[in-house]
């Protein structure tokens, strides 16, 4: 094995710290993940999925435990430093975008993700004919719309926009939190298509929470469950393209 | 004829306030009541300053970084401090009250006999009312080709998607709270520098002159996007200027009509409540179509 690009070690999360509601979500979660996995996070509502993308991002600081990213310990830094070397995708294809500026201006940027910011021109139009070859991957008519406010995309549009930032400047890793979730299946199916392209094709590292069996079996090549905040199944490679459905429905049956 | 031109010339110094205003309520998404009190306190720090026998445009610079630092005092309350951003710009509003006291020592202070922006050099040699016209319009300019530039930079985008969706600038590493902080010294700065050019206008400070003054900065954008429907966000700027001078038009008119100077917060709320509903009279009267085909024959 590789060295592994994130490290988590031992890790924690409470939230509501304090009040009477207190509740442990992540109760020692230790994981490895190395160049070039493209990981399904499975598990019920609760389950601490979403806690743990918000910890390696850095919207939630953890309790106890560290986060290493190749080698180098981000535990205490902020989710704005860590852009860097993490991008991901929300469920909401409302959050990935912002709405009165175009497509263009999007994808400009998020090509400065977790770089400095000068006061010199933006120069969009140098950067038009690169978003036009990149938006024509997505096949939904993206590349139509450049100069439209992403406020007037339609869901599906919004999303493969997201997902497009999300992995413009190849991320250390990338994670997606249900990031098909709210399109229709069709437009899912297509993302999803996307989504698996991309990863291959620039060789990316990826953590993606799904609820789809489907989706947990068909792509990736490492599956991961997570019961009551703890990590209750690891598999890879050959085992994982071993298991089915029915494997799976008999696996949560148990919890 | 000279009515005219003050008009223009007031619409033009005014929009200074609209377009600082158009920072925070257009671009950050939300109301900052700090303005009335950066408003007066631009206003008292320059006139204190030209009373020290200080430069005028020295007295203008200390203006603008006396309201940024003002601006940044709501912006820390905010960000690290949580406050509700109304309640924010109400505190600091209010403290600089008690400041601007201090800084005119008395609630007025007058520029007679003083050097001003207004009345010295090519500006005493114009017919009356066109030093006010020319130093709008200078000014005007200059302010708006620097916001066009600051807003198509690298830095100016990040500034517009905090505004726009903060949990997506975040994610794109932008530092959301510095932005919000540097927006509210930017804007308050502005709003300052307008005090500071409308007291030397006027020929007084009075620490009551900010009263209003956040209805009347709105109004300007309000009406210029009223009046000109969707535009790009550089000509949005200029709609601006725009409305501030067809704000200063209608004030006019109806002080035509007989109201007194007293009346003239009432009448700018009453203006300003028109142009916010407007939306919803547009059925009734074919109101936005008479205002579309304006500007479309503009375009």
């Amino acid at each position: 094995m590789p060295n592994p690009i994130l490290s988590i070690e031992n890790l924690t999360t409470v939230v509501r710290k304090g009040t009477s509601s207190e509740l442990q979500i992540l109760k020692g979660i230790n994981l490895d993940i190395f160049p070039g996995d493209f990981i399904t996070l499975l598990g019920s509502n609760g389950a601490g999925k979403s806690t743990l993308l918000n910890v390696i991002a850095g919207n939630l600081t953890a309790d106890t435990g560290t986060i290493k990213i190749n080698a180098h310990d981000v535990t205490k830094q902020d989710e704005t430093t860590r852009t860097k070397y993490i991008s991901r995708v929300f469920q909401d294809p409302k959050l990935g975008t912002a709405p009165r500026l175009t497509v263009a201006e999007n994808l400009l940027l998020a090509k400065k993700r977790g770089l400095k910011r000068t006061f010199l021109p933006r120069n969009l139009k140098r950067s038009l004919p690169e978003f036009k070859v990149l938006t024509k991957t997505t096949g939904n008519g993206l590349d139509q719309r450049l100069n439209t406010p992403t406020g007037d995309l339609s869901g599906g549009q919004r999303q493969a926009l997201s997902f497009l930032m999300a992995t413009l400047n190849n991320p250390t890793i990338l994670l997606l939190d249900e990031h098909t979730a709210a399109l229709d299946p069709k437009t899912s199916d297509q993302l999803m298509q996307l989504t698996d392209k991309t990863i291959q094709d620039n060789h990316l590292t990826a953590l993606m929470i799904t609820h789809r069996l489907e989706d947990a079996l068909k792509y990736g090549n490492r599956l991961i469950a997570l019961h009551d905040g703890q990590i209750t199944l690891d598999v890879r490679d050959n085992e994982k393209a071993s298991l089915t459905k029915a494997d799976l429905l008999n696996y949560f049956a148990t919890y | 004829m000279n009515i005219i031109v003050s008009t223009i010339g007031q619409g033009l110094i005014w929009a200074i306030l609209g377009l600082g205003l158009f920072i925070t309520f257009r671009i950050l998404n939300f109301a900052d009541m700090s303005v009335e009190g950066t408003f007066p306190l631009g206003a008292a720090t320059a006139v204190a300053l030209i009373h020290q026998g200080i430069n005028p445009y020295l007295a203008m610079l200390a203006a603008f970084l006396t309201g940024s630092l003002a601006g940044m005092v709501t912006g820390l309350l905010y960000t690290k401090g949580n406050i509700p951003i109304l309640l924010a710009g109400i505190l600091t509003m209010t403290a600089i009250f008690s400041i601007n006291l201090r800084i005119l020592n008395g609630s007025n202070l007058s520029l007679l006999n003083q050097h001003t922006l207004l009345n010295s050099g090519i500006m005493k040699s114009l017919p009356p009312y066109f030093n006010t016209v020319l130093t709008g319009l200078l000014v005007i300019i200059i302010l708006i080709g620097l916001l066009i530039y600051f807003l198509q930079s690298e830095f100016g985008q990040a500034f517009i998607a905090t505004g726009d969706n903060p949990i997506m600038a975040r994610s794109l590493g932008i530092k959301t709270d510095a932005m919000i902080i540097l927006g509210l010294m930017l804007s308050n700065g502005l709003i300052a520098f307008g005090g500071a050019l409308v007291a030397q206008n006027n020929g007084f400070a009075d620490v009551n002159m900010g009263i209003g003054i956040i209805v009347i900065a709105l109004a300007s954008i309000i009406i210029g996007e009223v009046a000109f429907g969707n535009l790009n966000l550089n000509n949005r700027l200029v709609a601006i200027v725009v409305g501030s001078i067809m704000y200063r038009f209608v004030l006019l008119f109806v002080m035509q009509l007989g109201f007194a100077a007293n009346d003239l917060n009432l009448l700018s709320a009453i203006v300003l409540a028109l142009a916010l509903l407007s939306p919803k009279f547009r059925h009734f009267f074919g109101f936005t179509r008479i205002l579309k085909g304006v500007s479309r024959s503009h375009a």
